[in-house]
């Protein structure tokens, strides 16, 4: 059963708001040496391959990320199929 | 299920108020067009696939879907938004507050996106906004440059688009309500969320479909502290009047 791993991630271009909050913490904790924090989001899939080999599941997920699980405009995403 | 309710009796154009689960400022919308503005108006179950009588359509604020995965994410495929595409390739008039903006942008029926406000706070207060294009169906009962007091509560309400998309609603003043003082300059202090040149409220290429933060339907009467708000439905109102005529 394919199990996918996405990971999401806010433009680099973009001011993340809530990992400077985390940096600020993070500085306040003493570790100073933080120069940034940047918070995305992960998800797992377990998929049924259906017949479908590697490249066709790839295809289906890359599809999902583009439709649902990231916002282009603002995210970039990358996905792992483990087999 | 069906959640509908039949406004009042009466003539013009007709407004629809879609009740995605999760939304909460559905009663205000239906308020301000029915009891304030006295048209007739129906709530429209987000289950449901046609808007077949209605002239103008609300989305209005609320946390649609839980806000799961990004604000209006899960929303956008409702059934009742096919119905809302279509609508709004008629040219019909659709109105997204809040809530209802970031369905619009997640739906590419606006562009750009809505992300977390820059100082990580939920606002909800009173803003000031100016009126940057008062041509439009939606601002045609203000003066241009009109200051506005409208209460705005929202945690991902900052505007962000690429720099090709703005500079060219700029160009063609698609930018409807930016974030002003009370005195109307645009200034960083007067942006409560970090959106980009203080966009508090845009609208498309064909100026049928707007997304705004701001609640206007929140600022209807002077006994809420504003009637400034008034004025966005009375202009639709007025141009979906005309479209009928």
């Amino acid at each position: 059963m394919p199990q996918v791993k996405v990971v999401v991630t806010l433009k680099p271009t973009l001011l993340d708001a809530q990992g400077r909050v985390v940096q600020d913490a993070l500085h306040a904790l003493g570790y100073g040496n933080v120069e940034q924090v940047r918070i995305g989001k992960y998800m797992e899939l377990e998929m049924t391959a259906n017949g479908k080999d590697a490249p066709a599941i790839e295809a289906e997920v890359k599809e999902m990320c583009d439709r649902l699980l990231a916002n282009p405009v603002i995210e970039n995403y990358r996905y792992e199929v483990i087999a | 299920m069906s959640a509908t309710l039949i406004g009042p009796a009466g003539g013009g154009p007709k407004f629809a108020v879609i009740r995605f689960p999760g939304a909460n400022c559905d009663q205000d919308s239906y308020y301000i067009i029915k009891d304030v503005l006295g048209r007739p108006v129906e709530y429209v179950w987000h289950q449901d696939t046609s808007l077949r009588g209605f002239d103008v359509v609300v989305l209005p604020g609320g946390f649609a879907y839980g806000d799961y995965l990004r604000a209006g994410a899960v929303a956008r495929f409702a059934p009742i938004m096919n119905a809302v595409r279509a609508h709004a390739e008629r040219g019909g008039l659709v109105l997204g507050i809040c809530n209802g903006f970031q369905v619009l942008c997640e739906a590419h029926l606006l562009p750009g996106a809505l992300i977390r406000n820059e100082g990580c706070r939920f606002a909800c207060k009173f803003v000031h906004l100016r009126v940057e294009n008062a041509e439009t169906p939606f601002t045609s009962a203000y003066r241009p440059g009109q200051v506005l007091a409208i209460p705005i509560a929202h945690g991902e309400g900052r505007y962000v688009c690429d720099p090709e998309t703005q500079q060219e609603m700029e160009r063609s003043n698609r930018v409807l309500f930016r974030y002003t003082t009370p005195q109307g300059e645009e200034t960083p202090e007067s942006n409560p969320n970090g959106s980009i040149a203080n966009i508090a409220g845009i609208a498309n290429a064909t100026f049928n479909v707007m997304g705004m933060m701001p609640h206007p339907e929140r600022a209807g009467e002077k006994i809420l502290g504003s009637a400034d708000g008034r004025g966005v439905f009375e202009s639709l109102a007025r141009a979906a009047e005309r479209v009928l005529a």
